[in-house]
């Protein structure tokens, strides 16, 4: 390593030029070494455990793979020719799709929404932000099953609409409404972590600019919209990748609620992922739809990283 | 957006919290008061707000029919192991990545970050398969190394970095001077003070293991080896019905003690989550 290297480095000062012989095993040295020591665990872990593991995902994918009849046999692209002309493709994007808009539209506007109340100058806000955080340490299962008993047609929900004279439908037996009631559920279990991302943003927009602008006349509409949204917009980007690729992760609750019914109206990508690889054992297939996913998630973070440069406000 | 505000606003404003508050709120009071309702009245019309016939008998059930106490037990032992072990990954690599300086630190740190893009659910066939392999199907072992080692803990590494960014590098340097070698420091120093860092992080990991699902349905076939979510979606009829009541109940010792501790310590959960390079 030459000193440049080390001065690049940001290493203290290289020793005085002229200076003879300079022992190898330096401060220096030793505390590179260090720095590999200490990522090391990390790093093993994520060749093992992520980058192997996808190299084998794309190897698999390119294999016709079904554990039940012991084959194995290279098909080369036939699997993404069978993905291309998978009758449920359609039906598991739209509903991957549909899954994903609604959370990240309900879940970013409610967040945002309950912040700027617990932003008011109110007393008890503490015990409306312990409420609102609280399904998110409840067990994802736990809550998933009390809502599905909530749902049923006999169940809560409609309870407490008959009551007001309202005739709820059978939730999770209609196309529509299983779709709404499974995007619902996971947005009350998690927006509370959401909406304390944008406390902490909003407490840090400065008052001042709030009272330049209420001498302007300008109505609390328009400052909301040209103040506030603009010098959050970092969260709002930073919580709405978040979602996105939490979003794309579903599994449990389509799992417990509807079992990807009724038809296949809530199938997601991961759910038709694991009926296909370890339901019906097609490994082959199911690694060639995780490609898909991945693909996707991949995509979507580009695109909002690249929506950064247009929307964002500023960087802190 | 804190001004005074009049008091038909603030009644107004009590009045929309408190109906927003109601999905938060009435799901987990639900849950509990129809765990203790004999089956005969949990669809009763209209709907029962407090148990009529209060009882514990699905209580009793819930161990009856598995052994949920072990159950219990797996979720919870997985849960501390995969959380001290990850603190211990992302504190190490997050410190290495803030503060030492070594060749090629940017492009690993950039490689470990990838990971991010690459949730289990992307991986979960081939790590199957690689498991059993090893022989290591129907154990917990995978759900112990995977989020330790693999993507789960690279958000955790993340965070860490981000806080010893923010931390003022004056002490460490101190000890460095006084002659300690990176990991006395590393530890004597650094590591106390990011305590709130490892609070959160910490919290994030337990709940991320404790709600785990698709990797225990796909690792796991023992019922004594289960872990709580699994468990908790077993309490069917013979014709694969759920059995509320008894569901419900396992529901509720499940999420009840991490509620009540969330409640004691709600303080270090919100704001430990806020004030952790999360912040955007």
């Amino acid at each position: 390593m030459s000193q440049t290297d080390i001065r690049v480095g940001g290493a203290p000062a290289p020793p005085t030029p002229g200076q003879a012989s300079r022992p190898w095993w330096t401060s220096r040295r030793r505390d590179q070494l260090a720095g590999y020591l200490f990522i090391a665990p990390q790093l093993l872990g994520s060749l093992l455990f992520v980058f192997l593991p996808l190299g084998l995902v794309v190897w698999y994918s390119l294999h016709e793979w079904n554990v039940l009849a012991g084959t194995f046999d290279f098909v080369g692209a036939d699997n993404y020719t069978a993905l291309a002309d998978d009758p449920n493709l359609g039906s598991v994007l739209r509903a991957t799709g549909l899954f994903s808009v609604g959370l990240v539209v309900f879940n970013l506007a409610l967040a945002l929404l309950l912040a700027v109340l617990l932003n008011q100058k109110l007393r008890g806000t503490i015990v409306f932000r312990t409420i609102f955080f609280s399904p998110v340490v409840v067990s994802l299962v736990a809550w998933t099953i009390v809502w599905g008993f909530l749902l049923q047609d006999n169940g809560g929900v409609n309870g407490l609409l008959d009551t007001i004279g309202v005739d709820g439908p059978n939730w999770l037996r209609g196309e529509g409404s299983a779709m709404l009631s499974v995007i619902v559920v996971q947005v009350f279990k998690n927006v509370g972590l959401n909406m304390v991302l944008f406390l902490a943003a909003l407490q840090g927009v400065p008052a001042e600019l709030y009272e330049a602008a209420e001498v302007d006349g300008a109505s609390r509409m328009r400052q909301f919209w040209r103040i506030t949204v603009p010098l959050i917009s970092p969260t709002i980007l930073l919580t709405s990748i978040i979602t996105v690729v939490g979003s794309l992760q579903v599994f449990a609750q389509i799992a417990v609620l509807t079992q990807g019914g009724p038809g296949t109206s809530t199938t997601v990508l991961v759910y038709y992922l694991y009926q296909q690889a370890f339901q019906f054992h097609h490994f082959g297939y199911g690694a060639t739809l995780s490609i898909l996913l991945f693909g996707i998630v991949l995509a979507l973070t580009v695109l909002q990283w690249q929506m950064r440069k247009r929307w964002v406000f500023h960087e802190s | 957006m804190s001004r005074d505000l009049s008091r038909r606003t603030k009644l107004v404003l009590y009045g929309v919290l408190l109906v927003l508050a109601i999905p938060f709120v009435f799901p987990t009071w639900w849950m509990v008061t129809s765990s203790l309702k004999p089956v005969a009245d949990i669809f009763a019309f209209p709907p029962q707000l407090l148990p009529v016939h209060p009882q514990l008998d699905a209580y009793q059930r819930v161990f009856e029919l598995q052994p949920f106490g072990r159950q219990y037990l797996n979720s919870l032992y997985i849960a501390l192991v995969v959380t001290v072990g990850t603190l211990a990954v992302s504190a190490l690599s997050g410190y290495a990545f803030a503060r030492i300086r070594f060749r090629g630190q940017n492009v690993l740190f950039l490689v470990v970050l990838a990971g991010l893009l690459i949730p289990s659910e992307v991986t979960i066939v081939p790590l199957f398969q690689m498991f059993f392999k090893l022989g290591l199907i129907d154990t917990h072992w995978p759900l112990i190394l995977v989020p330790i080692l693999g993507a789960p803990s690279v958000l955790a590494t993340f965070i860490m970095r981000q806080f010893f960014i923010s931390l003022p590098g004056e002490l460490e340097e101190a000890a460095r001077v006084d002659g300690l070698g990176r990991f006395a420091t590393f530890w004597k120093v650094a590591l106390p003070l990011s305590r709130p860092a490892l609070g959160a992080v910490g919290i994030f990991t337990f709940l991320h293991s404790w709600n785990l699902y698709l990797e225990p349905i796909v690792f796991l076939s023992t019922p004594e080896k289960f872990t709580l979510p699994q468990a908790l979606t077993q309490f069917v009829d013979a014709y694969g019905g759920p059995m509320w009541n008894v569901q419900l109940a396992a529901a509720s010792l499940t999420a009840l003690p991490v509620l009540v501790v969330f409640v004691i310590a709600q303080k270090q959960f919100v704001e430990g989550l806020a004030h952790t390079g999360l912040k955007g």
